[in-house]
Formats: structure tokens, C-alpha cells, sequence
């Protein structure tokens, strides 16, 4: 027993080494494995706190491109606007003629930390379960997809960039029903991969790939990027096509967050499914 | 007691806060990012107990981990540099250093020279390997590392040369 106690006091640094590393190793394949939801991860008040207040410095600096961008949303959307008869007066009374689906719910916020020169990238917003974010809502700009939701705190919450190894958007090529998974090789910020493509497809240089309608997170025919190059696999029947993204994710600021209002209905329906089955 | 556990608490914060918000912003060329927060581990004072270096290494990667979202990549590279202090200043000041009681930053010398390129090396190999996890990327790795120990060990000496030359 002395023995023990002697052995371990003599060696206490060398253990207490191996069990922090034991520790950090433990938290880093974490990360590297699919699920990370219980990851450290900064949306939390200190770090949430920190990044907001070094964002509202530097981001006038991106304020005159940012209104410039919100001013050319807004000319396009007032175009769909007037050249549709959805409304019918000047207090955007909706025209009762038409039934309007309430199925997605659309809040603002801005993105208060960028991160894209990682592997495996994670933006930060501002607002969390305060302002009703949750987790696995999509997360887009005026141009395009930007990422899902991830961790949420009270008025913070992380957000799994499209340039995320993890990350896996169902995708189509517009105009068609072919699908695909949008995954990133973690090389170039400007472009994704699209996969699982099938070569019957015909495809050209410029075609627009845009969200699927399968997935509950984002609504159909939200823009992604453009088809760059197509390769083809001998022992495969996909393609992996190469998509120029629309997004700069390098520099982007004021994003919109998607609520699927039916997504608890729809998991509950898909559970139960699988339930039966078993 | 209590002015070292102030300044050592003082140099904790104003290094996180800066890494964080200042230097984890820069990508020279695209993938260079310095990462000098690590010269709390490499000057923290050189009488005081082991384990609690381990300790506060392990909370100062930690704390770098939550604000970039990345697991442990930063935890594992710090605890490893701090248990491998003590070899590496052996190595670089002859085994006499700790009856020297010297402070570490007192001149710009060969011996500092080692010490420092060889704790930002053993730091920044762990952190950029764990990072990327990948060992077809065996190229951007190693770039990356020695890119990034270039601007960290650059950064270093602009920064003891300004405290230096602040106190006279």
C-alpha cells in the first residue's frame, strides 16, 4: 500500500498527464466522429459575448457591401412581388384568392464569428432559444445555403457551415428530380461536391443546383451553387460533380434562419413508421 | 503570492482574448494562422509546481477549444507542450537551469532560440495533425505547421522585444 502511495506521489505528473490527455484525445475524436452535439462548442455567454462585441467593431467595415446586397434581395423580391398578384393593396394585404401554405417560419440574425479556413467549420450567430432558434434549422443568406443550426444556447447559437466535413445537404439539379447529398472535401471555400448523382443525368457546365424537396430542414429550390466540372468514376455509377458555390462564404454577414413548422409532426410520423416496423 | 496568481490570471486573459479576436482572424496566404497564446506555457514561471502547469494548460486549451468549436485539438497540444517543458529546457539551457533561478525572458540568446522553436514546433505539429486528422493531406500538414511556427515564433520575439523595451 505505501508502496502504491510512494509510486504514485513520485509519478504524480506523468499521471496526471495521461489522464488530461486521455481526456483531450477523448474530446477530439468526438469532434471528428458524426454526431457532436455534446462537443465543447462556443455558442455560450462568455464566447458568444466576446465575438459579438469584436463583430459590432469590424463590421462596419462590411457595411456598405452588406446594404448593397440587402438593397438587390429586396429590388428582386419586390419584382416577384409586383409581377405576381399575391397582393392586392398597399398594406400587403394578401390576396384572399390565394392559399398561402404556412409551412416554414423565417427569422434574421447576423453572423457574429466566420470560420472557414478549418476542416470542419462552425459559424456563430446572434440569438438562441430566446428568439426561438433550435437546433436543425436551415440557415441561408440572399445568395444561398449557408449551413443548420448545431448547438443553441440562450441568446447564442453555433451553425455547421456547408464547409463542414460532417455536413450533408440533400440537393438536386434544378428543373429535374435527380437527387443528391451537397459534401465538402475541405479544400477550396469556393466550391462543395455534389454526390450520388446518376450518370444517366444529363448534365452542363452552369446547370444551377439548388436544395431537394426530401429533407426537412430546408424548403425546395433554395439556390446552392452552379454545376463547375463533372468526374466520372469507372466502378461507380455516380457522379461527383464539382459546384461553384453562389455563397463567398468568406465574407458573409446578415442571414435568415428556417422553422419547418411541421418538422415535429413530420419526425413523429417517421418514428412511428419505423416503430411499426420492427 | 497573490501578485503572481493576479499576473499570471491578468496574462491567462489578455492572451485568450487576443488569440481569439485577434489572431485566430489571420490566414496569411490562406492556411498560415499563429498561435502565440502558447508563451503562457513556454514563460510561465519556472519555480512553481509541475501539475498545476498541467493544469492550467489543459484549462487554457480548453477555453481556445470552446471558441473555435474544435473538440480537443488545442487541449491535447497545450497538455503536451506543458509536460514536455521541462525536458525542453533542459535541452536548451543545460540541466543547471533550475539553480540559475534566471527569468526566462532576461536576453535574446541561442539558448532562447532553441527553447522557443522547438516548444512552438512539438505545440503546433500536434495541433495541426490532430486537426486535420488526414493523412492523405501529409502536404498541407506539414505547410501548415511550418508556416505556422514561423509566424508564431516571429510574433514572439516582436512581442518580448516591446515589453522589453517598455520597461526600461
Amino acid at each position: 500500500m505505501q508502496q502504491i502511495i510512494f509510486f504514485i506521489s513520485r509519478n504524480s505528473t506523468k499521471l496526471l498527464f495521461l489522464l488530461l490527455l486521455l481526456i483531450s484525445l477523448f474530446l477530439t475524436v468526438q469532434t471528428h466522429s458524426f454526431h457532436r452535439s455534446k462537443a465543447l462548442h462556443s455558442a455560450n455567454f462568455v464566447s458568444g459575448t466576446i465575438y459579438e462585441q469584436a463583430n459590432n467593431l469590424t463590421e462596419y467595415l462590411r457595411l456598405k457591401d452588406e446594404n448593397q446586397i440587402l438593397a438587390e434581395e429586396n429590388a428582386r423580391l419586390k419584382q416577384i412581388l409586383y409581377n405576381s398578384e399575391i397582393i392586392v393593396d398597399s398594406n400587403f394585404q394578401i390576396n384572399p384568392a390565394l392559399r398561402i401554405a404556412e409551412d416554414y417560419k423565417l427569422l434574421q440574425t447576423k453572423i457574429i464569428r466566420n470560420s472557414y479556413h478549418r476542416k470542419d467549420n462552425y459559424l456563430t450567430i446572434r440569438g438562441g432559444e430566446a428568439q426561438g432558434i433550435q437546433k436543425d434549422m436551415g440557415v441561408i443568406n440572399s445568395k444561398g445555403v449557408v449551413g443548420i443550426v448545431e448547438n443553441v444556447s440562450i441568446n447564442y447559437a453555433t451553425v455547421q457551415s456547408i464547409l463542414n466535413k460532417h455536413t450533408k445537404i440533400s440537393a438536386k439539379v434544378r428543373n429535374t428530380n435527380h437527387f443528391g447529398t451537397i459534401t465538402w472535401n475541405g479544400k477550396n471555400t469556393g466550391f462543395v461536391q455534389l454526390i450520388d448523382i446518376p450518370k444517366l443525368v444529363q448534365l452542363h457546365k452552369g446547370d444551377s443546383i439548388v436544395t431537394g424537396g426530401i429533407s426537412t430542414i430546408f424548403p425546395e429550390n433554395i439556390p446552392i451553387g452552379t454545376v463547375d466540372e463533372v468526374f466520372e468514376s469507372q466502378n461507380s455509377n455516380f457522379y461527383t460533380i464539382s459546384v461553384r458555390l453562389f455563397n463567398d462564404m468568406t465574407s458573409i454577414g446578415s442571414v435568415y434562419l428556417i422553422e419547418n413548422i411541421n418538422i415535429r409532426e413530420i419526425n413523429q410520423l417517421e418514428q412511428e413508421t419505423m416503430d411499426n416496423l420492427r | 503570492m497573490n501578485s503572481s496568481v493576479i499576473n499570471i490570471s491578468i496574462r491567462f486573459i489578455v492572451l485568450v482574448f487576443l488569440q481569439v479576436t485577434v489572431f485566430d482572424n489571420i490566414h496569411f496566404l490562406g492556411f498560415i494562422t499563429p498561435y502565440p497564446y502558447i508563451v503562457f506555457i513556454l514563460l510561465y514561471p519556472l519555480n512553481i509546481n509541475r501539475n498545476l502547469l498541467l493544469l492550467l494548460s489543459f484549462l487554457l486549451g480548453m477555453t481556445l477549444d470552446i471558441f473555435n468549436n474544435s473538440g480537443g485539438v488545442h487541449t491535447t497540444a497545450c497538455i503536451t507542450l506543458a509536460f514536455m517543458r521541462q525536458s525542453l529546457l533542459k535541452m536548451s539551457f543545460g540541466y543547471s537551469y533550475e539553480y540559475h533561478m534566471f527569468k526566462i525572458p532576461d536576453k535574446f540568446s541561442s539558448e532562447l532560440l532553441t527553447y522557443f522553436v522547438s516548444g512552438v514546433l512539438i505545440h503546433h505539429s500536434v495541433l495541426i495533425v490532430l486537426e486535420l486528422l488526414n493523412f492523405e493531406l501529409v502536404g498541407e500538414m506539414l505547410l501548415r505547421i511550418l508556416g505556422s511556427s514561423i509566424f508564431t515564433i516571429l510574433l514572439f520575439f516582436l512581442l518580448t522585444g516591446w515589453t522589453k523595451s517598455y520597461k526600461r
